[in-house]
């Protein structure tokens, strides 16, 4: 496939693989944010061609994975309505609540529909004026356009049986944070390419100066993340700490102004709870005053609902890089795709769920 | 190719008459029976059909009979590059083909949502007629059910299978010896990225085409040319690394495979990249792959090559004795990692 297939080059990898490998002197331990890159990196088998001074650590970057619980159940009560057709891309279906998932409310009588595009999701709410249409409106930047444009258009539309539920999170303070907890290892990070195409590489400047951390933006197939690898690694080597486009194909240093512009009139910043890691100030979006009135936890009165997390699974410990998945107790033995504890075992960008398809045995 | 059938490219009941199908259609009466003459016979056009008997009654050569059978609920009933009725009969010949059976004859269960327009059932029966003369099959018995309105979605076919089996090997995962290859028999995903694209409203391009078609053929070939054929396996739902786990299972041996050799076509792959699919777990209907001994691989491949159904056939992987029930992939880049099962149906990713 064009523009893929130049980035799965197996002499080209091997060829940085080993251009890492000479540069690299001392251990290093380098978080790929992105679960699409964590992915990535089980399924190529990047890891494999690394030397052993490097540690890959995997990030805080699913959506799927770090939507709380208690939003969770707030999609579950709202879809379990009658009348209600509720939304969603198609990996939250599996999330599990506190009691059931999704899939299951489909299976009992719910309307629950995947949608590719949360424009369709305003499309099925004009073609169904007498029912209520809700839209699971999770993700980081990488999802937030077109999330916004959908709420923008069901405005212009003047649609009033639209809402949705929002849970979105920001790259950026998830970085802070990982960085300014005692136990934190990593000295390096590869950012997701897609969410600085959108928002661009400014926000991760003063990041890279505080802490003295390397941020290279990196893309997802084999080749870009190697090219992420090597640069952070040099810059490890040379005691530089500074913002790189590894990239630059798709991210640009601006980012998109209009889908910025976007997402700074439909949402506003607010702070927010993460799965497994606990709240974090200002690291998400929720409606902005203009758009309130789309806001399903407030058209279905859900706000209050809390729930409880599984106390065996580990998966904010994973999802920080403190551990890795073959160090949860419960993994792969109580803890399966099937019967996913936590969210991390769900979506194939989940790390657990990762090491579990392709590092079993 | 002109369909035999092109004698009578419209509904044969007119459309003034009953344009949908009603619950009366299923009653036993009358319309039932006005239904079947009219749709059913006129599609399938069978001797031992027409007898209209309560069992079709058939010739018999002593030997060893192949019975399957499978259930078709494919929503669009009609997708590029097939439709329910043509999919009802390359799923069940196919299977048939898999034992290393000749596929002889067909049963056709028909049940039909009250509502569903008679030209749908019209288009959907001529077609599942063609496809069986293109097979070498015949329908020989059927039956008509008709439920009510919304407690179906359209047409479901039941079809059972009946063939000869051409060998007195035993064609299975049992057969299978350490260090046999693994061929496939042409590029995988297509069916099932085509009934996506079609119900998910994407458009591409071009549209991509189910590879639904029957693959006995080459099969039978391979049998006459005196291949020691070990195992035979489609590649319907769960795809190609579904088939490959159920088999290292079953057989108690590993399996390698290379996924820079298996063949994905470029507007699959694509649109495979965008839901967040892999093509090794997309659903094929025209897809098998063999296991046979490493010295008969290249004759192998050259007999199914032969065939335009399995022109693309190749050469993917092989046996081993260790990591027994387990797959492993070569990815691209040289690594190895595990091919697992899928624990439920693929779902699209978020980013």
């Amino acid at each position: 496939m064009k523009y893929i297939d130049e980035y799965r080059d197996a002499g080209q990898s091997r060829a940085i693989a080993e251009e890492i490998r000479r540069r690299t002197t001392r251990p290093h331990t380098i978080m790929e944010i992105c679960g699409g890159q964590t992915h990535s990196i089980v399924r190529f088998g990047v890891d494999t061609f690394l030397p052993e001074e490097i540690t890959l650590v995997h990030g805080p970057g699913c959506p799927v994975c770090v939507t709380p619980i208690e939003q969770i159940d707030r999609a579950i009560a709202i879809a379990s309505r009658p009348g209600v057709i509720f939304t969603s891309f198609g990996d939250m279906l599996r999330v599990p609540g506190s009691e059931t998932d999704l899939l299951s409310v489909r299976a009992a009588g719910g309307d629950v529909r995947i949608v590719y595009s949360p424009l369709d999701a305003v499309r099925i709410a004009r073609e169904n004026p007498e029912r209520e249409t809700v839209f699971f409106a999770v993700g980081f930047e990488t999802t937030a356009p077109a999330n916004a444009m959908a709420v923008f258009q069901a405005r212009e539309l003047g649609l009033r049986n639209f809402t949705v539920l929002v849970s979105h999170v920001l790259v950026p303070p998830a970085i802070e944070t990982i960085l300014s907890s005692p136990g934190n290892r990593v000295e390096g990070f590869l950012a997701a390419g897609h969410v600085c195409a959108v928002m661009g590489t400014e926000e991760y400047v003063p990041i890279a100066k505080k802490h003295r951390v390397p941020i290279v933006v990196t893309g997802f197939e084999p080749l870009d993340i190697f090219q992420g690898i090597l640069l952070v690694v040099r810059q490890l080597e040379e005691g530089r700490a500074e913002v790189e486009n590894a990239y630059a194909r798709t991210a640009r240093d601006e980012g998109n102004a209009a889908a910025r512009a976007l997402i700074a009139r439909v949402f506003r910043v607010t702070d927010r709870k993460w799965r497994g890691i606990g709240s974090i100030p200002r690291s998400g979006l929720g409606l902005a005053e203009e758009f309130a009135g789309f806001d399903a936890e407030t058209r279905f009165d859900v706000a209050s609902q809390t729930a409880e997390e599984s106390p065996i699974c580990i998966s904010g410990l994973i999802l920080q890089g403190v551990k890795k998945p073959p160090e949860c107790p419960a993994f792969g033995t109580v803890c399966v795709p099937e019967h996913p504890l936590g969210a991390t075992m769900v979506s194939s960008e989940g790390a657990c769920a990762a090491y579990y398809r392709y590092r079993r045995t | 190719m002109k369909s035999e059938s092109d004698f009578r490219l419209s509904c044969p009941i007119p459309i003034e008459e009953y344009p949908r199908v009603l619950l009366a259609h299923g009653g036993g009466g009358r319309l039932m029976g006005r239904l079947i003459e009219k749709i059913f016979l006129a599609a399938f056009r069978d001797s031992e059909l027409d007898r209209r008997h309560d069992s079709a009654v058939l010739p018999w050569d002593r030997g060893r009979i192949a019975l399957t059978t499978d259930s078709y609920v494919v929503h669009p009933l009609f997708f590029p590059g097939g439709d329910i009725g043509s999919l009802a009969v390359h799923g069940t010949v196919n299977d048939l083909a898999m034992s290393g059976a000749r596929p002889l004859y067909l049963t056709a269960g028909y049940i039909l949502e009250e509502g569903l327009p008679m030209e749908t059932l019209w288009r959907a029966a001529r077609s599942m007629g063609d496809a069986a003369r293109a097979s070498g099959v015949r329908v020989v018995a059927g039956d008509t059910k008709v439920v009510e309105r919304g407690k179906g979605d359209g047409i479901f076919i039941n079809t059972a299978g009946v063939g000869f089996l051409e060998t007195d090997r035993l064609i299975g995962p049992e057969s299978i010896r350490a260090g046999d290859a693994v061929l496939l028999s042409g590029d995988v995903g297509r069916h099932g990225m085509a009934i996506l694209a079609v119900r998910e409203g994407l458009e591409f391009e071009s549209a991509i085409t189910s590879d639904s078609a029957p693959v006995a053929d080459p099969v039978l070939a391979l049998l006459r040319e005196g291949i020691d054929v070990r195992c035979l396996r489609d590649l319907t739902r769960g795809g190609l690394a579904s088939a490959l786990n159920e088999i290292a299972v079953s057989s108690s041996l590993g399996i390698r495979i290379d996924e820079s050799l298996v063949p994905v076509r470029e507007d699959v792959d694509a649109a495979c990249a965008i839901l967040g699919l892999d093509p090794l777990y997309v659903a094929n209907e025209g897809r098998f792959i063999a296991f046979v001994c490493e010295a008969e691989a290249d004759r192998t491949l050259a007999i199914l090559r032969s065939y335009p159904v399995s022109a693309g056939a190749c050469r993917i992987g092989e046996t081993i004795g260790e990591t027994p029930g387990v797959v492993s992939l070569r990815s691209r880049i040289g690594a190895t990692r595990i091919l697992d099962l899928l624990s439920g149906e693929q779902l699209p990713r978020i980013c």
